[in-house]
C-alpha cells in the first residue's frame, strides 16, 4: 500500500495552450440537447487584467448531479451534469444547460498562464446564500449572471482588474 | 505547505495579467455543496484503444515509444477508482499537433498526441505514446520547455480536479523552466518527474516509466 498523506500531493501545472487537440470533445457544451425542454444558455467571456479576451481557456461547468446524458459520450436524450468548453480567439464561451436543483453552478477555468484553476460559481439571480451574504455588493455582482432574454444568460470571468471574479479556495 | 503553484509567478511572463489578485474566498461546504461531488465517468465512454496514442493512424509515429503508468490515489492513499485520466503532448520533435503552434519542427501524420483512459479498481492507468521532444516557447530569451506529458485526473470531488506536467528523470532544462520551476517546494516539484521502470520497460519494444498522482482536497488553494 502507498504510504501518502497532503505532504504527497501532486502539484497543479498549467494546462498549456494546445490542449485543444485532446480536451475539447463532440457536444461538449452541450449538457442538454437543443430540444430539450427548459434549456437555458449560458454564455459569456474570460478576460485578463488588461480587459484582454482570452483565446486559449477551457471551461468545466458542473451542475451537481450526473444525469442520463454521460458526461464525455453524449446521449441524445435528458441531461449531463458536466460540460466543458474552449473559449474562441475572442474569448467567447457558451453552454446548453437547465436551471441547477440548487441554486449555481460549478464552474472550473483553466488556461495558459493560470498554474492552478480558477474555481467559482454561477448564479442566476440575487437571492440570500451563504456565500453571497458574505460578500460586497461589487464583489457579489461578479457571480450574477445577467439575464440577456428569456432563457439566455450572460457571465463573463475576469481573471484580475477591477471587475475580477470572486474564486473560491473551497 | 506551498505544494501548488502560486497563481502570480512572474517569470512565468502569462501569469502577470492572468493571475487572480484577491485573495481566494473560502466558503463553508456544506453537503449540498456541489463542488464536493464530480462527474461519474462510464467504461463506454473510453473506447478500448484510446490509450494507446501509437495506434491511432495508419502507420507508426516516429520517436520513442514509451509506456507510461501508474495509480491515483487520494491523500489517504486510497486508490481512485474509474476516474477519467486525460493525456496531450508534443510529438517526438516538440510539435503539437495545434494550428497554434508555430515552432518549425516537423508534424507527424501518424501522432496526434491525446489519449484517454479511466483508471481500474486500484486507481492505475496506463499509456501507450511516444517520448515527447522538448520544445521553445518565447517566454524569454533561449525558453525550452523541459519534455512532459500534459495530464487531467477528476478525483471523485469538482474541488479535486487536477492537470498537471508529468516530466523525465534528469531533464537538463529542469533549472531555467519557469513553470516547473513555479512549484515553490522542492520536494513537491521532483514528484511530477517520472521514475523509469527497468521491470516496466519491454525488450525490444518500449521503455517504461512510472508517474503516479496524488489528489488533494484541492488544487485552488495554496
Amino acid at each position: 500500500m502507498y504510504e501518502t498523506s497532503t505532504a504527497h500531493v501532486t502539484p497543479s501545472q498549467t494546462v498549456g495552450p494546445f490542449f485543444a487537440h485532446a480536451l475539447p470533445y463532440d457536444q461538449d457544451w452541450e449538457l442538454v440537447s437543443e430540444t430539450h425542454p427548459g434549456a437555458i444558455e449560458i454564455r459569456g467571456r474570460v478576460l485578463d487584467g488588461a480587459g484582454e479576451p482570452l483565446p486559449d481557456a477551457l471551461l468545466e461547468l458542473w451542475t451537481g448531479t450526473s444525469g442520463p446524458r454521460g458526461a464525455l459520450r453524449r446521449k441524445g436524450v435528458g441531461t449531463s451534469g458536466f460540460g466543458r468548453c474552449a473559449t474562441t480567439p475572442e474569448g467567447f464561451y457558451h453552454f446548453r444547460t437547465v436551471r441547477p436543483d440548487g441554486a449555481y453552478m460549478a464552474l472550473l477555468v483553466f488556461a495558459r498562464g493560470l498554474l492552478r484553476p480558477v474555481l467559482t460559481r454561477i448564479y442566476l439571480r440575487d437571492e440570500p446564500d451563504p456565500l453571497l451574504d458574505m460578500l460586497e455588493p461589487a464583489r457579489k455582482a461578479t457571480l450574477i449572471a445577467r439575464e440577456r432574454s428569456e432563457n439566455v444568460y450572460e457571465f463573463d470571468v475576469h481573471l484580475q482588474g477591477e471587475k475580477e471574479t470572486v474564486f473560491l479556495g473551497a | 505547505m506551498n505544494i501548488h503553484p502560486p497563481y502570480l509567478s512572474p517569470a512565468y511572463r502569462s501569469t502577470i495579467l492572468r493571475a487572480p489578485a484577491h485573495p481566494l474566498v473560502m466558503p463553508k461546504l456544506g453537503p449540498d455543496a456541489i463542488e464536493l461531488t464530480g462527474p461519474v465517468f462510464g467504461h463506454e465512454e473510453v473506447a478500448p484503444l484510446d490509450h494507446d496514442l501509437t495506434r491511432q493512424h495508419a502507420g507508426e509515429p516516429i520517436g520513442e515509444r514509451i509506456i507510461v503508468t501508474g495509480r491515483v490515489v487520494d491523500s489517504g492513499g486510497r486508490p481512485v477508482a474509474g476516474t477519467l485520466v486525460e493525456v496531450w503532448q508534443a510529438n517526438a520533435a516538440g510539435r503539437y499537433a495545434h494550428k497554434g503552434d508555430q515552432h518549425p519542427a516537423p508534424l507527424d501524420p501518424n501522432f496526434t498526441g491525446a489519449g484517454r483512459c479511466m483508471t481500474d479498481h486500484e486507481g492505475r492507468y496506463r499509456f501507450v505514446t511516444i517520448k515527447p521532444g522538448a520544445y521553445p516557447w518565447r517566454n524569454h530569451h533561449n525558453a525550452w520547455r523541459p519534455a512532459h506529458i500534459h495530464f487531467s485526473v477528476f478525483g471523485t470531488a469538482f474541488t479535486q480536479r487536477l492537470v498537471t506536467q508529468m516530466y523525465f528523470p534528469g531533464d537538463p532544462l529542469f533549472p531555467f523552466d519557469p513553470i516547473f520551476q513555479s512549484i515553490p517546494d522542492d520536494a513537491a516539484r521532483q514528484r511530477l518527474v517520472s521514475r523509469f521502470d527497468l521491470d516496466l520497460t519491454e525488450p525490444e519494444w518500449a521503455l517504461g516509466y512510472q508517474f503516479d498522482i496524488v489528489l488533494g482536497r484541492t488544487p485552488m488553494e495554496a
